[in-house]
């Protein structure tokens, strides 16, 4: 018999805390997957966020060094700086990286900073109990925006992939999603692209991924993966925002 | 060994370089310039050198807390408002045991205050600074000499506590030239099992101070609590400066211990027995050396230029064993030896000691 579906080498034996229908366990996954692909687990370093993945080292059997809230992409830009050689990512919500650590985001960014964004985009503060994120949705109701968000009084949602595609220092930017198979397994290859961007030395790269958090949107699971397709694809549209050949990357040495 | 003129500021960057620092990340703020100016220039030039002019300070010792994982001798520097947004970090690389050097050239506060000397973050630095259950050590240098020798000896004591040590001078201190001698660096002796490089083909690793049940966390605290009692019973500096026949004692650190020796020559001048008792190691203080002094000597006058922190520190240490002066003068002024000296001869003599106690 051949074995076409294990436990990938990267991950720990330890059950996921996260709720039922949750994306992160999913991404997860996929980063373990892409680390096993790439044979990079001797030299990967995550850079877990303030969050509900927090505990991301339970699950990924990797080197891993806790980051304050917001503060991945310095932490991470401290690792690689100094091991240069290494794979450097760092992994955020969007409260982490799209409010209270968007300085510390953007400018890695636009340094050019050769590191890996695993950027997973919920709608909500997951971890501390659904309030409103930076990339709520107009109308959404949560914790802290009971009537909805409202653009006058709560601005809008952001857009960090179409944001982050106008610095010249990212060199590949993907916004994805995990609500049904085939959405994973392109998320997952723009992970691999990802890692493999920061392998050839290109720069900064980031891969949103629309979550699910069924727990905080008050949805079923089924019910959550239906939303991101309905409602959040619509002001986060998929795709490839940027993919700067290495070349160019070069440019002005 | 050469002797050479610098400007306190270049003295720390320098001290670092040869310390072994190859890693330094800040963001611009008066009076500390110099430092990430030299140090932009010189990591350049030494191998495996880095130097990260950061979006803040936030994101500086962040920065720095990655590079120390990774292993590099690792170094920032700013001043009051930085500082105080340093202070996340700071609590974090305390909590996950990480060694690095925080160079706080001190301005007037609170708030934007000015970019005078001044002596006003002395609690914020010594009592922890940031949230939970933490010390830092704390350094302060009063020459160009010693800010060369405790950097250095910074980057020892943070490696060998595994926590960030924190050198306190001020904005006088970093602007003037005075003649220093690098002394040799030790050899650094960081256990190479601590440095975080990528698991390899072995067991991997996690820095984290996040610690979910109580219980663990409780221990963790009593364990770094018990890192912090050897820290202060083995690492407490001071200086005594003509104390032996004292009949009065002024208490000041840094600039203002520079000040406090050109008012004891003066007092003395006056005929009045002053000495000067100059805390080194800000923490742990010198609590038992100044109690010492305290058997034999009835009057002691703090003097800072601040409303009164340090103050704090001698009252506690003293007991109520002496009696207790204060002088300050806060906002980034800095007092000359003969207004200090013309305080202590209004407020000392012999018969009823020093007067207007706190
Ligand atoms: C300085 C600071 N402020 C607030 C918090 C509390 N906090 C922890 S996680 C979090 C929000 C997390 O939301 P997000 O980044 O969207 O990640 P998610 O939990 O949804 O995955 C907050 C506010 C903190 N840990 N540190
Ligand atoms: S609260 Fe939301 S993001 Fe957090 S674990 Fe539950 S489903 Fe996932």
């Amino acid at each position: 018999m051949k074995q076409v579906f294990c436990r990938p080498k990267s991950m720990t034996k330890n059950i996921f805390h996260y709720c039922a229908g949750c994306g992160h366990s999913i991404v997860h996954r996929l980063i373990a997957e892409v680390i096993d692909e790439l044979g990079i687990r001797g030299i990967a370093i995550g850079v877990p966020p303030a969050g509900c993945a927090v505990l991301a080292y339970n699950y990924l059997d990797i080197d891993m060094i806790e980051a304050q809230h917001g503060r991945g992409p310095a932490t991470a830009t401290g690792v690689k700086r100094v091991l240069p050689d290494r794979v450097v990512f760092s992994y955020q919500g969007d409260g982490d990286l799209a409010a209270i650590g968007t300085a510390e985001s953007f400018h890695a960014a636009n340094r050019g900073e050769n590191i890996t964004v695993i950027f997973i985009n919920n709608a909500v503060y997951g971890m501390t109990g659904g309030q409103m994120a930076p990339t709520s949705i107009l109308g959404q109701r949560t914790t802290t925006s009971p009537a909805g968000r409202a653009a006058l009084l709560d601005g809008h949602p952001v857009r960090v992939s179409e944001i982050f595609s106008q610095l010249p220092g990212t060199a590949y930017i993907e916004r994805c999603m995990v609500n049904s198979p085939a959405a994973i397994l392109k998320t997952r290859k723009a992970i691999r692209k990802a890692f493999q961007c920061q392998i050839d030395g290109r720069g900064f790269s980031l891969v949103e991924i629309l979550s699910p958090c069924p727990t905080n949107w008050k949805m079923t699971p089924i019910d959550s993966c239906r939303w991101i397709d309905e409602v959040m694809c619509k002001e986060f549209p998929l795709g490839v925002m940027k993919d700067v050949p290495a070349v160019e990357q070069n440019e002005g040495g | 060994m050469t002797k050479v003129l610098m400007q306190g500021n270049k003295v720390i960057a320098e001290a670092a370089i040869r310390a072994g620092c190859r890693f330094y990340a800040g963001y611009p703020i008066t009076p500390q310039n110099e430092i990430p100016e030299y140090m932009a220039e010189r990591l350049r030039q030494v191998e495996g050198g880095v130097f990260v002019q950061s979006e803040s300070e936030v994101a500086a010792i962040h920065m720095v807390i990655g590079a120390s994982a990774a292993g590099a001798r690792s170094m920032t520097s700013s001043s009051g408002p930085g500082i105080s947004i340093k202070q996340e970090g700071i609590s974090s690389m305390a909590a996950c045991q990480l060694p690095a050097v925080i160079v706080n050239m001190m301005r007037g506060g609170p708030g934007l205050g000015n970019i005078s000397p001044s002596q006003g973050d002395y609690f914020q630095a010594t009592r922890g600074g940031g949230h939970g259950d933490y010390r830092t050590i704390v350094l302060g240098p009063a020459s160009a000499q010693e800010l060369a020798d405790l950097t250095m000896d910074a980057f020892d004591l943070a490696d060998r506590y595994r926590t960030p040590v924190m050198i306190l001078a001020d904005g006088m201190m970093g602007q003037m030239m005075e003649p220093v001698v690098f002394k040799e660096p030790e050899p650094r002796a960081y256990p190479e099992g601590l440095i975080m490089k990528g698991a390899g083909a072995g067991k991997r690793k996690i820095i984290r101070g996040l610690i979910l049940d109580p219980l663990a966390l409780e221990e963790h605290n009593w364990m770094l609590d018990r890192k912090y009692r050897t820290i202060a019973r083995q690492e407490t500096r001071c200086e005594l400066f003509r104390t032996e026949d004292a009949e009065l004692i002024l208490v000041a650190y840094g600039t203002a211990a520079r000040i406090a020796k050109g008012a004891i020559k003066r007092l003395r001048d006056a005929g009045i027995r002053a000495g000067l008792f100059r805390p080194i190691s800000l923490w742990p203080f010198p609590t038992n050396e100044v109690r010492d002094l305290a058997t034999r000597i009835e009057n002691f006058l703090v003097f800072e230029m601040s409303t009164g922190q340090m103050v704090e520190d001698v009252r506690l240490a003293i007991q109520g064993e002496a009696r207790i002066g204060f002088f300050g003068r806060p906002g980034g002024v800095v007092p000359t030896p003969v207004e200090l000296a013309n305080v202590v001869m209004r407020r000392y003599d012999r018969e009823r000691g020093i007067t207007e106690c706190c």
